[in-house]
């Protein structure tokens, strides 16, 4: 069984009136059935509104299913008294990184998670520099977070939830406010944490370009998952992820586009590197086929 | 620009003083201001003179900075100086037409003016040798026994340090919407006072939505990290008390029993 495992989970936003009546409710996770395995690196997407946010929050009990079941390392998210072991298994990223450094010092603010937990001093000062090194902010370790680039102050709210030991982490679009600079530190380091540290991770984006190397990608459109698959399974599906309005990264865009011309290209290229040898193979079958034929493709 | 706002007005620097606690900080500023009250003779000056500078020496802030803090107070002081000048009764020593200045009054007036700056003396000192966070968890802990009747200490220190943190990034913001208000043609800078404070209204609107946001999400980001209130934490920097503290309050402790024998004896 996986890290975490949801069945039927639906979940749905009630506006209310002046008078506390129930006046519409919104659909926002419908049927959501999905086990995520321990170590992996998981990508789920969806364009604005497909209820990926909404799913997230619920990987880190913050929002709890109205209907169905979401286990977190076996423990069922409904349950009041789980909600803080929950929170300790799945660390969570959130987009705007102003918004989650609580402290006016980095090292203050990766200790937070780990004060609140109630761990010991000295053990909280081993826990934040490693967790500083990890991401590779310590030398930045008494900077305040106001002076620091957008990167790195994602990058120190990353710090913050490593400190706290966490199974997996959780990231709801930590890019989605950086530059492509921050947006290459960002994704960096959850690489590396993925790799060396074993975490895994739930990176939610609507990058494309960022889940190329996950092991499992699921794509979201009004609140269900509509496709699941490697990166390659999913991307070599053009038609059907333009349908659910998400572009696929450029190179695959592009290799799809000269399959369609009719040049004989593998399906679901993904890399620049990829793309350059399909079109090396190509181009030296073409002169196989021009000295035997004598005529040019 | 507006990033580099400092709070509080600290001054790093490595001294004896920056290393103290700030419990020992806040109890020796207090009994100093209480001490300034004690005497009205010049020799309790003197000694209070002799601490403070002491104490300046110690810290190693340049004056410069120390007096700074005055200017904050300026207008009080005039004030205060002019009052006590013209109205305080005794034998007169110089006559401008309908006001007299009397020897008691000048007296009165020097020494309120002196006792005033040694005051902002004093208590800048405090605030430039300890940062927003030592003074924040410093006041946590000497207001630790209010905790039986029921003050939520340790969120109070909370909401102050989060307040410290976000103050530079509202600042940010503002200077961003007036910005943006100023593109599309608003004027913050001309017209009367009214006109003025009539002009921030459409700037102090979008500000406190978006704080009213920023505070939600932060709550959100706190919880996800497992805050559940000030109880069951650990302090990643608990303050403790060291030999330089006893030290610290020894020395204010005999200043204030000298000041005290001093006027003593001389009365």
């Amino acid at each position: 069984m996986g890290i975490i495992r949801a069945k039927e989970v639906g979940y749905s936003y009630k506006r209310l009136n002046d008078q506390g009546e129930v006046e519409s409710v919104r659909q926002a996770l419908n049927n959501i059935t999905l086990d995520v395995a321990a170590g992996d690196f998981i990508a789920i997407l969806g364009h604005n509104g497909s209820g990926k946010s909404t799913l997230a929050k619920h990987f880190n009990a913050i929002l709890a299913p109205n209907e169905g079941t979401l286990w977190v390392d076996g423990k069922d998210s409904r349950q009041p008294e789980n909600v803080w072991d929950i929170r300790r298994t799945a660390g969570m990223v959130f987009q705007n990184p102003d918004n989650q450094i609580i402290s006016g010092v980095v090292e203050e603010d990766v200790g937070f998670g780990p004060e609140n937990m109630g761990v010991p001093t000295e053990e909280i000062w081993r826990r934040v520099e490693e967790s500083l090194r990890a991401v590779g902010m310590y030398k930045f370790r008494r900077h305040s977070p106001n002076k620091l680039s957008g990167g790195q102050k994602q990058r120190v709210a990353i710090a913050g939830v490593v400190a706290m030991r966490p199974k997996c982490i959780v990231l709801d679009e930590p890019t989605a406010m950086l530059d492509p600079t921050g947006r290459k530190e960002v994704l960096k380091t959850v690489g590396v944490l993925n790799k060396k540290e074993g975490m895994t991770i739930i990176l939610i984006t609507h990058y494309m370009e960022e889940v190329v190397s996950a092991d499992k990608v699921f794509v979201m459109d009004q609140g269900e998952v509509v496709m699941e698959g490697t990166p390659r399974e999913i991307f070599s599906q053009v038609e059907r992820l333009k349908s659910y309005r998400l572009d696929v990264p450029q190179v695959t865009l592009l290799a799809y586009e000269l399959r369609k011309q009719g040049i004989p290209l593998p399906e679901g290229v993904l890399t620049n590197e990829e793309l350059v040898e399909a079109l090396c193979r190509v181009r030296a079958a073409g002169e196989k086929q021009f000295t035997e034929n004598g005529e040019s493709v | 620009m507006i990033r580099d706002i400092t709070i509080g007005q600290y001054y790093p620097a490595e001294s004896v003083l920056h290393r103290l606690d700030p419990r020992t900080k806040i109890l020796c500023t207090l009994l100093y201001i209480i001490s300034l009250f004690l005497f009205q003779e010049w020799t309790g000056y003197l000694i209070a003179t002799v601490f403070l500078c002491t104490a300046i020496l110690l810290s190693k802030v340049p004056v410069t900075f120390i007096f700074r803090g005055v200017k904050a107070i300026m207008v009080l002081l005039v004030i205060t100086v002019v009052f006590n000048l013209f109205l305080i009764p005794g034998e007169p020593v110089v006559r401008i037409w309908k006001l007299t200045i009397t020897d008691q009054g000048i007296r009165t007036a020097v020494f309120t003016a002196f006792r005033l700056i040694y005051l902002i003396f004093g208590s800048s000192l405090m605030t430039l040798t300890t940062t927003p966070n030592q003074l924040t968890d410093g006041l946590e802990r000497l207001l630790g026994p209010l905790r039986v009747f029921r003050v939520p200490v340790s969120e109070l220190a909370m909401m102050m340090s989060i307040a410290l943190r976000f103050i530079p990034i509202l600042l940010e913001e503002t200077d961003k919407i007036m910005k943006a208000q100023t593109a599309r043609g608003a004027d913050f800078e001309s017209g009367n006072m009214i006109k003025k404070a009539k002009s921030l209204v459409p700037l102090l609107v979008p500000l406190f939505v978006s704080a009213f946001r920023r505070a939600a999400d932060l709550a959100m980001a706190m919880e996800a990290r497992c805050y559940r209130g000030g109880s069951g934490r650990t302090k990643m920097k608990p303050l403790a008390y060291g030999r330089r503290d006893a030290f610290a309050y020894l020395i204010t402790v005999a200043y204030l029993l000298l000041l005290i024998g001093v006027m003593r004896f001389t009365k």
